[in-house]
């Protein structure tokens, strides 16, 4: 059941003149883990402070599960958690200082703070060093701190702003493994500029370009993933090449040798393309013994739409 | 909440050694003081019984060591409420109260009840000074206490410029020294007044310190009372307005 937690639209956000969001809209079902991808300046950390109700919005509204942002902000920050770019620690305080701290400024009920506390540096594996001041943690460990102040009230939503930069490739496993299971209990905005990691944890993309949204498709479930940019069929007794562009109605043939074609779908083609393809190929006789899917990457897409050209690539993935 | 920013508060100010070496200078130097009024006093003693209404114990060594106790406040407060909100917005913890459910007054509630608490633990251990007094000799209450009220009230009134200039900068240093001029220059406003030119009962009105001799006189008035709190009030509703103003940053 699909249910709109964050509902943002035509949000527009200038700074002294010059825009850095314009007329994105957003939205995140429950469950989703929305991966939030741009290049450094694109617009992702201004877009998530809007949806964190620290940054107003010049244009647009935002509702967070059904509460508008903008005329009801205690109620609704009360179902979000947020992770700025730099995690708001106090280095003076010891963790379990500091996440106490913030349970009561997000309104933890008093008695519930001790377990709470409990549970989330358990949550993230700060059980151990509960008693050490933030300033003389390493910098995973502070990234764990301020993921937990986000997670503490259990917001139905998280907004996670690069919650693995600047961490060494063992903290970046740690964290996205946590970021996984979060995802079980809370709807996730992360960004990053980084595609593996979007394309490892979200079960959305959304790509961010000069402050509009250029792209956003499910990268599971039904009617998912990243579109089909041509199919390379094994042919054991081809037709000519030009015949075979002729007889398919495919927009490009290439031979790649051994019997292998590439073959380009023609634009609008469905998956009814291959199919038909298939049908045709053992009507005419030409033996076929294999056809396979040749996807763009998620970075060939990224690439192409920041370089302001179309969202499918001409260039096959490598 | 506003408790809970204020706890918080607390505990920073308390967790680094400037709170402590505060406290500790400002005993050190106003117990010093202390010691050479009630040397002065002793020794004026044998004339004092010569006239029938002549000033106390009271008057003449907790007042004066109180009007001390305010320059050095005038010195200490700046460098105690410096970090109050420009350290925040240096460190970007800011984002976090903004994130909160909390509304202004909680911020700027918590931001100044906190230190107002350190404020009041300061002035419990001035307060300490002529209560040793009462072992050998009787104070006056009265005065004592008008003298304590007006002391608070010029803390308070202290601490909120101090905190309102913390939230117009990144930068400790520059909060500290914004929020000494200002008061120095409040403190000495009045030295402007010195005829009955035009205008100068206005700059008489202003002055920070005017207000207090009331109260070192023993004359708690109703009017002094609401400069403080008007001067105090003003700056927390700035705080408040500064605040909201992050949200729109340009």
């Amino acid at each position: 059941m699909a249910e709109n937690l964050i509902d943002a639209r035509n949000l527009t956000r200038s700074f002294g003149g010059r825009p850095a969001v314009q007329d994105l809209d957003l939205t995140l079902d429950r469950g989703e883990i929305l991966g939030f991808l741009g290049l450094n300046g694109a617009g992702k950390s201004t877009t998530l402070r809007m949806l964190a109700g620290t940054l107003a919005p010049s244009a647009g509204r935002i509702s967070i599960a059904g509460i508008d942002l903008l005329s009801a902000p205690k109620p609704a920050k009360r179902k979000l958690g947020y992770l700025p770019e730099q995690p708001p620690l106090h280095p003076e305080l010891t963790v379990s200082e500091y996440l106490r701290f913030c349970a009561e400024i997000h309104g933890v009920p008093r008695p519930r703070i001790r377990t709470a506390v409990r549970a989330v540096e358990e949550k993230t594996g700060l059980t151990q060093v509960e008693r050490r001041l933030i300033r003389n943690l390493s910098r995973g460990y502070q990234q764990r701190v301020g993921i937990a102040q986000a997670i503490l009230h259990e917001p139905e939503v998280l907004l996670l702003d690069e919650p693995t930069v600047g961490l060494d490739p063992a903290q970046i496993q740690d964290i996205r493994a946590l970021i996984r299971s979060l995802g079980e209990a809370h709807s996730v905005i992360f960004s990053s500029h980084l595609l593996g990691e979007v394309q490892s944890l979200a079960t959305r993309v959304v790509i961010i370009h000069e402050g509009r949204l250029a792209w956003s498709r499910p990268l599971v479930g039904p009617g998912s993933g990243i579109p089909t940019v041509a199919y390379r069929a094994g042919l054991r007794n081809p037709p000519p090449v030009e015949q075979l562009a002729v007889r398919t109605g495919a927009h490009g043939v290439t031979p790649l040798g051994a019997g292998w074609f590439r073959i380009e779908p023609p634009d609008g083609a469905t998956d009814e393309f291959p199919r038909n393809f298939l049908d045709r190929a053992v009507r005419d006789g030409w033996a076929p013994f294999g056809l396979s899917a040749e996807e763009a990457s998620l970075e060939a897409i990224f690439l192409s739409l920041t370089r302001g050209e179309t969202p499918v690539p001409a260039e096959p993935a490598p | 909440m506003i408790r809970a920013i204020a706890k918080r508060e607390l505990r920073s100010l308390f967790a680094s050694p400037l709170a402590w070496v505060i406290l500790a200078v400002v005993t050190l130097i106003l117990g010093w003081i202390f010691l050479l009024q009630v040397d002065l006093f002793l020794r004026i003693m044998p004339r004092l019984a010569l006239y029938r209404h002549a000033a106390g114990v009271t008057a003449l060594v907790v007042m004066p060591m109180f009007h001390s106790a305010i320059v050095i406040l005038l010195l200490v407060i700046p460098l105690l409420t410096m970090r109050l909100v420009s350290d925040e917005r240096r460190q970007k913890t800011l984002e976090l109260l903004y994130a909160a459910p909390l509304g202004t007054v909680d911020l700027v509630g918590g931001k100044y009840l906190g230190i107002l608490g350190f404020l009041l633990i300061l002035l419990a251990l001035i307060f300490l000074m002529p209560l040793s007094l009462e072992l050998g000799t009787h104070l006056d209450w009265g005065l004592v206490a008008s003298g304590l009220l007006g002391l608070f009230l010029v803390m308070a009134a202290f601490a909120a410029a101090g905190l309102y200039l913390s939230s117009l900068t990144e930068q400790p240093i520059l909060a500290a020294i914004s929020t000494f001029g200002l008061l120095l220059f409040l403190w000495i406003i009045a030295w402007a007044a010195k005829g009955h030119g035009p205008g100068s009962h206005i700059l008489r009105y202003a002055s920070l310190l005017n207000h207090f001799s009331a109260f070192a006189r023993g004359d708690v008035q109703v009017s002094n009372i609401a400069y403080y709190l008007i001067f105090t009030l003003t700056f927390l509703i700035l705080t408040g307005r500064r605040f909201d103003a992050d949200h729109l940053e340009h």
